[in-house]
């Protein structure tokens, strides 16, 4: 059914209409609105039979997802940036031990500083985790890969991250077709585990696995997301047919086929890309974008096709890799052996920074020109870090940066004005 | 308290309650024949390991209560470790590990799964060390209670982090060596602390049942194990369970050393409802603490100083204000 809701409310529906058994919840901004959502939907009655615990932390909520997914209910939760690292161990654990878990990761930035907006940092943090990461566009594409999320889960026997963008995606109102429980139905069997904890059939379950065994294990874990490549489209096709619309799937190309520059990125700023494509195109210049559906797993034969006549390839990073610079664009690489493809790596909207239109094409052009640095950070105030770079070499001190640039921008920026130290995102709920 | 017959402990001398001298149908679990035998033979436990003892007796007490239908969570820890060396298994009970910390929430899953599929029968443990319960899983352990989860939580209380090799844990007690509390300096070995009482802890939860155990009366700790099974919401259940290892005790002495630590005071056994105490194992034989200490070498460096004989009056001090807080002594009886 066509409505006009926020992001949340509509993953809250869609989850709901998946039938999780078991729900835990944590709260966390920008999650809050789904788990709140759920809430209701549990309490009313609508959503039954459901256990909805309220866990005492992150770490927690992954661990009554495990025990509950291992006794042969489905299981889902959600968090975001501190959340999800409060939850690393246990997010290991869910793959290791191969329970099709569903989680929704709202993204955010992970602080100090301490910052409620979004990037990408917290999925990125946990990539090599275990479980399959998929990123949403828009929030239709939101709705539908959680539907996705939980088939594709139990198939494969692999925990499942669908990533929204906090705020951009989770808060923003917009028109989604909530599918109606038949379709779901139709589209996603009941959850039927091939073991499970319990008394009729008794196993074993996480056994300590020594140095004979254990690069074995870890070896099927790849093997199993390698499987998904083929899966994944499958899925998405499968979903094309139910449901009437195509969403998710490994890469999604816009306007390359003859291009020559390639912009490739993660979850909503597509639709902003998009439409700098659109302009740029409009005028002229040979240019189109990828948005990456699946970040694990990646891609790699995809991209690679759709990258495979472009001369250069800018992505669109919301994390950095401290030390380093890009994590798509190192994971991209891969998709370009032997070629001589210029490979832009820019660093845009972290913790929150408005990745505008005007800034995009301004970067763009500049690589098209050959002007941009491999790695450039997009709207960087370069001022203001290379006064502290310069205070910094003049008296050596510690601890952290952030109030020092704070001080620096003076009284102008944010509503934190008032506040010296630290409370420079007051009147925001973390 | 443990035997619902008047049984005369003069007539078998120990606390085994011989249980020939028992109607069969109150005799021990493990007597039966029929006894599950859920932690088998074949573990990789040392000689005299405690927690191996106990975590049998509980384990075939629990599947007695509930007709074999149980699901355990284990926390990481000595008793996960000996018992699962991959591709082998001790368990004859559906068995899960995760992780260190979260065998109370594991164990919240499990239950709402159970729950949410109509399985009302199935039944849930969950359990861990000292350190995976009073330490790094004591959140997901408080939160279970709080919220109530259908969960019996066990406690195999060795005082210490053994598996990583004999680490302090905030269980381990006053002036005790560890690898991490070391019998050097002026305050040799762990601080001189009142410790953290989980089972006191647990109690202010208001949860239906809390109790401690200990190997020394597996009678008593059969019996706690059963009543645990027959209640529903949050249950704890906390058990002394000396190391050989740890304690530098003799192997052959774990029994004895566990009943020291009840009959010294150290080690209060008693149970209790909703947050007030109902029960407590009153104390035989008053012994002092220096008999307790002495059988283990973490102890040692305590009877070599002047300094270390007053610690060792500090460690009466604890056990006295235990027997004096739980009436572990009848009144007038000599002290
Ligand atoms: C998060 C985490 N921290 C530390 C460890 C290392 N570790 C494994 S078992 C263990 C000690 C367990 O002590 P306890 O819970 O008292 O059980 P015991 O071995 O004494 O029976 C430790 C510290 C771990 N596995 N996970
Ligand atoms: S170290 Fe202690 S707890 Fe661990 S197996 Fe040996 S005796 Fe048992
Ligand atoms: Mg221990």
């Amino acid at each position: 059914m066509l409505k006009q809701c926020e992001g949340s409310q509509a993953v809250a529906e869609a989850v709901a209409l998946c039938r999780p058994e078991v729900i835990c919840a944590y709260p966390i901004t920008p999650q809050t609105h789904i788990v709140e959502g759920l809430a209701s939907l549990v309490k009313s009655g609508a959503l039954s039979p459901c256990e909805y615990i309220n866990v005492e932390s992150e770490f927690a909520a992954m661990s009554v997802a495990i025990g509950a997914s291992a006794a042969g209910a489905r299981a889902y939760t959600a968090t975001a940036s501190q959340g999800i690292l409060y939850m690393a161990e246990a997010v290991y654990n869910a793959s290791g031990l191969g329970l099709p878990i569903v989680m929704t990761v709202g993204n955010r930035s992970i602080g100090a500083p301490i910052n409620i907006w979004n990037d990408h940092t917290d999925s990125m943090a946990l990539r090599d985790a275990g479980w399959i990461q998929l990123f949403a566009e828009s929030n239709q594409e939101a709705v539908d890969l959680h539907i996705q999320a939980f088939k594709l889960a139990e198939e494969l026997s692999m925990p499942v991250m669908v990533c929204m963008d906090g705020f951009i995606l989770t808060h923003a109102y917009e028109r989604v077709d909530v599918p109606t429980q038949e379709q779901v139905d139709a589209f996603l069997p009941r959850y039927v585990p091939r073991q499970s904890v319990d008394p009729d059939d008794p196993v074993t379950i996480g056994a300590m696995v020594g140095p004979e065994a254990f690069m074995e294990v870890r070896y099927l874990a790849h093997a199993k997301q390698m499987e998904a490549l083929e899966l994944i489209p499958q899925m998405a096709e499968e979903f094309r047919r139910v449901f009437g619309r195509s969403s998710g799937g490994l890469v999604r190309p816009y306007r390359c086929e003859d291009a020559e520059t390639i912009v490739c990125a993660l979850g909503s700023v597509n639709g902003t890309i998009q439409d700098v494509v659109d302009e740029m195109r409009e005028a002229g210049v040979k240019i189109g974008s990828v948005s990456l559906c699946s970040f694990r797993p990646f891609p790699s034969a995809a991209l690679g096709k759709v990258l495979g006549h472009a001369s250069r390839v800018i992505t669109i990073e919301k994390s950095l890799s401290v030390g380093i610079g890009g994590n798509v664009s190192h994971n991209l690489r891969m998709s370009l052996p032997g070629r001589d493809t210029k490979v832009y790596t820019v660093i845009a909207g972290l913790g929150g920074r408005a990745v505008t239109k005007a800034s995009l094409r301004r970067t763009f052009e500049a690589a098209i020109r050959g002007t941009l640095d491999p790695l450039s950070f997009m709207d960087l105030n370069v001022k203001a870090v290379e006064r502290q770079l310069e205070r910094e070499k003049a008296a050596r001190r510690t601890g952290p940066a952030a109030e020092a640039i704070l001080r620096d921008l003076g009284p102008t920026v944010g509503a934190s004005a008032s506040t010296t130290t630290h409370g420079p995102a007051a009147g925001a709920a973390h | 308290m443990t035997s619902p017959l008047p049984i005369k402990f003069y007539q078998t001398g120990t606390f085994t309650v011989g249980n020939r001298l028992l109607d069969v149908s109150v005799r021990s679990v493990q007597s039966d024949s029929q006894r599950n035998n859920s932690l088998n033979s074949g573990h990789r436990a040392c000689q005299g390991c405690g927690e191996a003892l106990g975590a049998r007796y509980a384990l075939d007490a629990a599947m007695r209560a509930v007709n074999g239908r149980l699901v355990v969570a284990n926390a990481t820890g000595c008793l996960e470790v000996f018992s699962t060396p991959y591709p082998e298994s001790s368990w004859r009970v559906a068995w899960l590990h995760s992780l260190f910390a979260n065998a109370a929430a594991v164990g919240t899953g499990m239950a709402a799964a159970m729950k949410v599929k109509g399985r009302t029968d199935v039944r849930v443990i969950a359990q861990g060390g000292d350190g995976g319960t009073v330490d790094i899983g004591f959140a997901c352990l408080s939160g279970m209670f709080e919220r109530n989860d259908d969960v019996l939580y066990i406690c195999y209380d060795n005082e210490a982090y053994m598996n990583t090799g004999v680490q302090r844990s905030s269980a381990t007690p006053a002036g005790a060596r560890t690898a991490t509390t070391p019998a050097v300096g002026e305050a040799p070995g762990n601080v001189m602390n009142q410790g953290k009482n989980v089972p006191l802890i647990a109690m202010a939860h208001f949860i239906p049942y809390v109790a401690t155990a200990s190997v020394a009366d597996l009678r008593d700790l059969e019996t706690k194990v059963d009543k645990a099974m027959r209640v529903h919401g949050a249950r704890y259940l906390h058990v002394h369970v000396p190391c050989p290892l740890g304690w530098g005790c003799d192997t052959g002495d774990t029994i004895k050393v566990a009943r020291l630590a009840a009959e010294s005071g150290l080690y209060p056994i008693f149970e209790a409802e909703y947050g007030e105490i109902t029960g407590r194992r009153m104390i035989r034989k008053r012994v002092p603490v220096d008999e307790y200490l002495k059988l283990q070498s973490r102890f040692s460096h305590l009877f070599k100083t002047t300094e270390g004989r007053a610690r060792v009056a500090q460690i009466q001090a604890i056990a006295d204000r235990n027997i004096a807080r739980f009436g572990l002594v009848p009144e007038g009886a000599p002290a």
